[in-house]
């Protein structure tokens, strides 16, 4: 059983009386452990594609099983809770609440999901740890650079030990060395089993993927192994080159 | 359960980041709630006081006066006229429900014991006068039967002529008082009973028999004629039956033509409390007005902020929707918040509404009632507010899509 296992997927938008055809039939199996690059231009579809994915949207036809369970079907409660249990998004702009500690945005899920207050400290703590950030626990996300900010919020996908972490351009807002360090994380939490599935649209942060997958116009236009880093023992900057 | 726990305590966290904002806020319901505590306290307080008056004067009581002469135009007032007598007020006693009668009449005299002099109100009464009145001796007894029929010099103070003609600590039982020049003995000490309801101290009196101040100290122009008759009645309910009654056997004793007024007035402090009871409820209706408007107003303020804390966070709502907040979630969370700064704005306004009425008892004097039940009331009140006006935001709040707000800039 694949863990994400699409067909047909199409969604329309209406904006006005304009119809948007975001997703044209979109059919792709992503098994466990992957590291998957989404890449393609604005308006291809893939930022689509990840939120269909990460439940935050159901498509207008076409099946999505994520696990087996058909996810299209589902309420919004249920949703809420895949999106808590199964699934950890990283955002461009990390997504991290102002004014509120690393340890207290780390533990946000955990919270949601009603587990006692020091259980949830326990695993944001891991978590962290995990991110090489546990001294910066204390921190708000304005007294922290754009890559522990990133690191912080991937600790938050991390911490309900999810199938998937979806991640959106997550080195969209960093410079060259934060972006590595970002893609490095990436890399080992994947080595570890995580399944990763990235959207980018840039080709050298694809190519840390093993899989890369080409969106046009809300179709997908190639699938073919990247031959990234997610492979063990292959160090990045190699890769690439 | 935990989880409302928590998000009280995400509540309080993100209010105390705009203290300035949350203060402003919760100051409508501040106000609202601290001016109707310190307002009820103040008028339960007057009311009790009057009641306190009232009672003071005796329950059930209902009081005759006689009515006026026309003299060449010349109208004299109440009980110019000698048309009420101790036989007309005997004649009442025969109505069922009345259980007591008495009748007084008044002048003003100096009175004198030693070197100390103290001009007052003396007043004749008949043994059931006193009783109707509820009033008792603190020290000796009321007049005997056999001084009220001997017309005996005897005499009973109030306390406020005690105070002024006795020495502290004097037993004035057993002296000797002058009125106009004749010795009265006293037999009893009467027990203070305060102001009336028209400000008239009670104490500031002296009794003496009826019939000693008919027949040795003011005279008569006509045997039996009385200043005021006095009806003590079993229950409240059957005033207006017995005053209804009162006038037919009056009228029929003074041979009333149909077409003549009556030469007598009756009231009763029925009517009296009324008057006070109808004021102090149209004060209850108004300040329920006022503090419907302002915990309106204070409400209104609530969801306007709340709203405004919608849009600045819609952003952190699409976070917590993505990491698996459901709607409910969110509609708890700022419906939490709406009543932390309502609940707190009536905390805050119940302290202050009680020190408000505390200083008005301290330094203006006014009596004040701080009653639980209506700090429980306006408390509960401002949550309610809380509830209410928070509903709207934290539902739009929750309605918001996920997707949207997350690229909310």
């Amino acid at each position: 059983m694949s863990l994400i296992d699409c067909r047909d997927l199409v969604k329309t938008y209406r904006l006005g009386e304009m119809e948007v055809h975001a997703l044209r039939g979109v059919s792709l199996k992503i098994d466990g452990g992957e590291f998957v690059a989404v890449m393609g231009a604005s308006g291809s579809g893939k930022s689509t594609l990840m939120n269909v994915f990460g439940c935050l949207d159901v498509p207008t036809s076409g099946s999505y099983l994520l696990e087996g369970l058909d996810v299209s079907t589902l309420g919004e409660n249920r949703l809420a809770e895949i999106r808590n249990s199964k699934i950890g998004f990283v955002f461009q702009n990390f997504n991290l609440i102002p004014r509120t500690t690393a340890l207290e945005n780390v533990q946000l899920p955990l919270f949601y999901r009603g587990i006692p207050a020091h259980e949830q400290k326990a695993l944001a703590l891991g978590a962290l740890e995990r991110v090489g950030l546990a001294d910066r626990q204390r921190h708000h996300p304005a007294q922290l650079s754009g890559g522990q900010q990133q690191r912080v919020a991937i600790a938050r996908a991390l911490v309900t030990n999810p199938s998937i972490i979806l991640a959106d351009e997550p080195t969209g807002n960093l410079d060259s060395q934060a972006s590595r360090e970002i893609m490095d994380t990436l890399t080992h939490l994947n080595r570890e089993g995580i399944t990763i599935i990235l959207v980018t649209h840039e080709a050298d942060i694809a190519g840390y993927a093993r899989r890369a997958i080409m969106m046009k116009d809300g179709v997908i236009l190639s699938d073919r192994d990247a031959g990234g880093v997610g492979v063990a023992g292959v160090v990045p900057q190699e890769a690439r080159a | 359960m935990s989880f409302l726990l928590m998000t009280v305590w995400v509540a309080f966290r993100v209010l105390s980041r705009n203290r300035m904002r949350s203060a402003l806020t919760m100051l409508g319901i501040i106000i609202g709630v601290g001016a109707v505590i310190a307002m009820v306290s103040i008028g339960e307080g007057a009311k009790a006081a009057v009641q306190a008056q009232i009672a003071s004067f005796g329950t059930n009581v209902i009081i005759i006066l006689p009515g006026t002469t026309t003299v060449s135009g010349v109208r004299s007032g109440h009980g110019g006229a000698v048309t009420l007598t101790v036989a007309d007020i005997e004649e009442l006693r025969k109505i069922p429900a009345v259980t007591e009668v008495g009748w007084a009449r008044r002048d003003t005299m100096q009175v004198v014991h030693e070197n100390k002099n103290w001009f007052t109100t003396i007043n004749g009464v008949s043994p059931g006068y006193l009783i109707i009145r509820n009033w008792s001796t603190a020290s000796g007894d009321f007049f005997t039967q056999t001084e009220m029929d001997a017309a005996a010099k005897v005499a009973l103070l109030g306390n406020t002529i005690i105070k002024n003609l006795f020495d502290p600590g004097e037993d004035p039982v057993g002296a000797s008082i002058r009125i106009k020049n004749m010795p009265f003995r006293v037999v009893g000490a009467l027990e203070a009973k305060g102001y009336d309801t028209r400000g008239t101290d009670q104490d500031d009196a002296v009794f003496i028999p009826f019939t000693t101040a008919e027949r040795k100290v003011m005279g008569t122009k006509f045997q039996g004629s009385i200043g005021a008759g006095f009806l003590s009645v079993e229950s409240p309910e059957q005033m207006p039956q017995v005053v209804e009654e009162i006038k037919r056997v009056l009228r029929q004793r003074h041979k009333l033509r149909p077409t003549q007024d009556d030469d007598f007035t009756v009231r009763n402090q029925v009517d009296i409390a009324k008057v006070q009871e109808g004021t102090s409820e149209s004060m209850t209706l108004m300040l329920l007005a006022v503090a419907s408007i302002s915990l309106l107003v204070g409400g209104i303020g609530i969801m306007n902020i709340l709203l405004v804390s919608v849009t600045e966070r819609t952003r952190e709502i699409g976070i917590r929707m993505a990491v698996g907040a459901k709607r409910r979630h969110i509609l708890l969370q700022f419906l939490v918040e709406a009543v932390v700064l309502s609940a707190m704005g009536g905390l805050i306004g119940v302290g202050l509404g009680v020190a408000g009425a505390k200083a008005a008892s301290n330094v203006a004097g006014w009596p004040t009632i701080i009653s639980g039940d209506v700090l429980v009331i306006a408390f509960g009140f401002s949550a309610l507010v809380g509830v209410f006006f928070g509903l709207y935001p934290a539902n739009k709040a929750s309605r918001l899509n996920p997707i949207e707000a997350l690229r909310y800039e």
